[in-house]
Parts: structure tokens; sequence; C-alpha cells
């Protein structure tokens, strides 16, 4: 769950040295047709990748990167000279970082369904030649990992060193274990939960709502008329980073500081936490689709791996083979650490191989973007191992 | 606080192949040692980063979790045998902590610092003031030992508990076995390892 960095971090002049520099996206179309968990067939769909570092000679060192709600495949690097700020998981991916690009070959991708280059609602629909809007599918977290698989194979990775994701990455990741056990030696699963609470379905009803009730939203039809639902996405947003970040880290930031010298006695913007949700409201709503938007929430709602198996996780992964490695942060109360300790005690359970940190941490969910030196060191050294493997 | 001396004893008793919880596991040395060796599976419970991240680079399965917080997320009978060194002694409730061990393990190992060893006798009664030693080398009043017991104290608790105890050792500073810990094992041994199941168990 990204979050829009500051307006005036400014790019570098020169590239730092940590950084994998200038990179390029890539558009794989798939020709296979994907049949989907709602019932419904892609006949061919697209996706959206980047990839940093070399594949090695035995194809053992591919690392896949797992986006979160609003993530894509710009996961590290810069585009261009002129880019304002590097990928969304910079502070993690590059040369001697936990992800270490001289070591690994990265790849990022950008979802299915997503709206940064792969197949989804703002694609065009061969059927009718226009958008698909509210017409594409449903897609769910297993629908994802296929896709993903069908990614692999194109690189010719049989088997990745690791599925590494943060929140609803991490659920990719978890997928992955149990849908293919033998594709992948390490999980890294951050921040992330085995299924969504109530509170969590809750948040996600209110942002579709604001999405949904908005008069531009046009029943998902929006492009057809040329408009975007900006209030209701920039809404959601807002909804959204709240939960994002803790009630200490948006004290610290912003405490009760005035954006004026005297109270306005109106509704405008009294308050600088006001303006700061406002603003990042308005600017996500100008870069993210709204119906996008809706069908993230939904496979968060959806994903519950255990739910096939009688309820229980531990049988859920009572096939999985991958090695765990799973973090989760105190303050976080979208994915809170108990979230992370159910599949901890479920691998326990289960007798996978499992080392969990929890991170004592003022940021919030969004902590996992963060470079917190206890998280950044423990992430680096299982990676370290993660490496090793791969000789 | 563990040395190699005390981890030697514990490894003999340790069965090959079975599953171990490992609780205040520090740097995770005895998880290694048993899954080089005896090909042991299992986990440490630690809550130090710096410990944590010597269990990662070891490639010991590392959990973070305060033992204050109690082992309810495990299952009674889920592990052959939980072990817990030099640890009992900072606890806030050790008799429950050892009660939980025998719910989740089948055996447990534990060791702690004898109080009743003839230097704390000597350096209280010489001094009137609370023993420090190598083994314990905090002032009382910021020890993290909040729980210090004799080896007969111990004892008393395992009759009373209905602890079956497998193999009891005592050990001086060396970790040898020597004859005078043996015969005077509350004067002589400086820290006890204890091997327990439940009495009714099976062992």
């Amino acid at each position: 769950m990204v979050t829009n960095k500051k307006p005036d971090k400014a790019m570098p002049e020169v590239i730092p040295s940590d950084s994998v520099g200038l990179v390029e996206p890539k558009a794989i179309w798939f020709d296979q047709p994907l049949a989907l968990n709602c019932g419904e067939v892609l006949d061919g769909f697209q996706l959206m990748i980047e990839t940093y570092g070399q594949l090695n000679e035995s194809h053992s060192n591919a690392i896949l990167i797992c986006h979160a709600l609003s993530g894509h495949h710009h996961a590290a690097g810069y585009h261009s000279m002129e880019e304002r700020k590097p990928g969304w998981w910079d502070n993690c991916i590059g040369p001697g970082k936990p992800i270490d690009t001289n070591r690994f070959f990265v790849v990022a991708l950008n979802n299915l369904g997503g709206c940064h280059g792969s197949t989804g609602p703002t694609s065009e629909n061969p059927k009718t030649g226009k958008a698909y809007g509210p017409d594409f599918p449903v897609v769910t977290v297993s629908d994802w990992v296929s896709s993903q698989a069908m990614l692999a194979d194109y690189l010719g990775i049989g088997q990745w060193a690791a599925v590494v994701g943060g929140s609803l990455g991490g659920m990719q990741a978890l997928q992955w274990s149990i849908t293919y056990p033998e594709r992948l030696r390490h999980a890294v699963i951050i921040a992330s939960a085995a299924r969504l609470s109530a509170q969590n379905i809750a948040f996600n009803e209110v942002a579709r709502q604001a999405i949904m009730s908005d008069e531009q939203f046009l029943n998902g039809r929006y492009l057809e008329e040329n408009t975007i639902p900006r209030k209701g996405l920039g809404l959601a947003r807002m909804v959204g980073h709240i939960t994002y970040l803790s009630d200490d880290s948006m004290g610290a930031k912003f405490g009760r500081e005035m954006k004026n010298d005297s109270l306005s006695y109106d509704y405008n913007v009294d308050f600088q936490i006001e303006s700061y949700l406002r603003y990042q409201g308005e600017s996500f709503s100008e870069m993210f689709d709204a119906n996008t938007y809706l069908l993230m929430t939904r496979a968060l709602d959806y994903f519950d791996p255990a739910a096939e198996f009688g309820d229980s996780l531990p049988k859920a992964l009572g096939n999985a083979t991958a090695k765990f490695f799973l973090a989760s942060f105190s303050t976080d109360w979208r994915f809170s650490p108990e979230r992370s300790r159910e599949i901890v005690d479920a691998l326990m359970e289960a007798d996978r191989c499992v080392t969990y940190l929890e991170v004592d941490a003022p940021q919030g969910h969004d902590a996992f973007l963060m470079d917190i030196p206890r998280y950044t060191r423990g992430l680096a050294a299982y990676m370290n191992r993660v490496a090793e493997d791969c000789q | 606080m563990t040395t190699r001396g005390d981890l030697d004893i514990i490894r003999k008793w340790v069965a090959p192949t079975s599953r171990v919880l490992d609780l205040a596991c520090g740097d995770g040395q005895l998880l290694y040692e048993l899954q080089k060796e005896k090909q042991v599976t299992g986990y440490g419970l630690e809550i130090n980063s710096q410990d944590i991240e010597a269990c990662i680079d070891k490639g010991v399965n590392v959990v973070e979790q305060n033992l204050d917080r109690g082992l309810g997320n495990f299952k009674t009978g889920s592990f052959d045998t939980v072990i817990m060194t030099q640890a009992l002694q900072v606890m806030h409730f050790p008799h429950l902590v050892l009660e939980e061990m025998l719910r989740v393990g089948r055996q447990c190992i534990v060791t702690f610092p004898n109080f009743g060893h003839w230097r704390c006798r000597v350096h209280l009664a010489a001094n009137g003031r609370m023993p420090v030693s190598k083994y314990m080398p905090y002032t009382w009043y910021d020890t993290p030992n909040i729980h210090f017991c004799t080896f007969r104290d111990f004892e008393a608790l395992c009759r009373e508990k209905n602890y079956r105890v497998l193999n009891r050792m005592v050990v001086d500073q060396s970790y040898q076995n020597g004859v005078f810990a043996n015969v005077w094992p509350n004067l002589m041994g400086e820290v006890a390892i204890y091997h327990l199941t439940m009495a009714e168990g099976e062992s």
C-alpha cells in the first residue's frame, strides 16, 4: 500500500550508487487462456514487468516481488533522470540492499487487473473495442499467482529463489507456497495476513462505497464518458491512508498543527492533517483507476487460503515446502502483528521452517516500505541465506 | 549467559530427529548444533534483536516471541523437548513456565544458576550483600534475575508438581561435573541442569 512521498522530494542529479539506476518496463503478452476463479476465461493478457540484476546460469537466483494494493511493476530505480522519486521499494531493492541486485535477478510486475500497463479495467476489451471498465472480471490472489507462474515459465524460471511481498503482496507469496510448493524455495511475507478481519473488510467496503457513490462513477463506465470518479476515489484513498499510518506517526508528523493562524469556523481546511489527506486523495485519484481499486480491495477481501482446508491454515500449509520469513510492525493496525502470528503459529504447527520478526516501529502499516534498521538488517540477513541457497 | 559447557551436556539428552522448542534461544548455537549433529527440527524463541540476527545467519528457525506472553500459541504435546537455558530465573512466574514447558513438550530441559553454591553462601555470610559472580554479574536493583532458587528448592518444586527427573547434572564454573559437585550438589554445583518429564506421562 504505497504512499506518495512528499511532493518536494526531488530526483538526485546523480543516481545513487546503491540504486539499480535507469530501468525500463517491458510489456509481455500471453496468448494462453487463463481461467479465473470467478469462472470467466481471459483469452490472452498482458503483464507489465521490470527486472533488475542478472539471471544466473542455473536460473536459480530469481526473486519475484509482489505488489500491494496500489503498487505496480516499478519497484526500484528510475524511469528517467527527471523522475522525482524511485520505484516504490527502492529502499530494499538495489546493489548491496537487502534484496541485493548484485546477487539476485529481481522480477517485479503489475498484477492482472492493475492500471499500470497490465491487462485490467482500463485496457481495451477485445469484444467491445472499449475499455473493460466494470466488465473486467474480479480477479483473486490465486488468479494472480497463476498468471505469475505463466510469467515464470516465460522467463525460464522453474523455481523462484524467493517470492517476496508486503501486505497484499505477502498474501501472494503465501498463496504461491500453497499452490506451487515446488516452485519457490523461500516465501517472504511482510506485514500481511492469512485472511482479512471484519474490520479490514469494513474499511474496504467504505472505500468501495465512496467510489461507487460518486456521481461520476457512472456504474464503472466513467472512461467511456471521459471522466473519472475523482471525489470518490480520493475519499477511498483518504480512508485507506489513515489505516496505513499509526496514531503515533500521524501525531508526530502533524499533531494539531494548523494550516492558518486562526480557526475558520467553517468546513474548509483548518488542520494540516486535513490538507495532507486531501492532497493524498486528489493526487491518487489522478493516477489510479477506480475500477482497479475496487478489484484490488475485493481480492483482499476474498483471500482465505485456509477456507478450502476446513478453515485450517496448518492444513493449507501442509504441502508447502518453502522456508518462510515473516515480519510485522508493532503499530500496524491494518495488518497487526497478531495477523502475522497466526501464520507463524500455523507454520510451526505444520512443522515448516519459519523465521519471524516483530519490529517495534512507530510508522504503522507503511513501515514495511521504510528503512527501519532492525527490519532492514533482519531481512538482509535472511536474504543472505536465500542467496546462499542459490549456489 | 550460556556457554558451551551446559550446551554440551544438553546435547547428549536430546534424541536424534526430535522436534525441539528452545525458549530464549540466544544466538541459536544449541539448535544449530542439534540440527547439524542430530537432525533435530524446531524453533528458537528470542526477543533480543542481535541474537535473532545471529540465528538467521546460522540458518536456525527463530521466532520473535516474548516468553512472558506464555506458550499459549503452542499445542499440548507438540514438541518432543522444550529447552530453556539460564533463563528460568528471569521469568515472572518460573513455576508456571515449567508447567507450560511440560504441557507443550513431552520432556523439558532447564538450566539455572544454583543460589545455594558455596560461593554465594560465603559471599552473603561474609559481606552481608547479595552475591555477584560470573553467572550472576548484576547488582540486586538492576538484575534481570528476579527468581533465584537453590538446587534443593528446585528439587522440592519438582516433587510438589509431580515432575520426574530423567537426568540431573550440576556443574562448576568450568562445566566439570566434579566429584564434589556429585557429593554436595547444593554446595558445589554452580549451574544446575535438569531433564524433566511429567511423572505419569511417557518419558
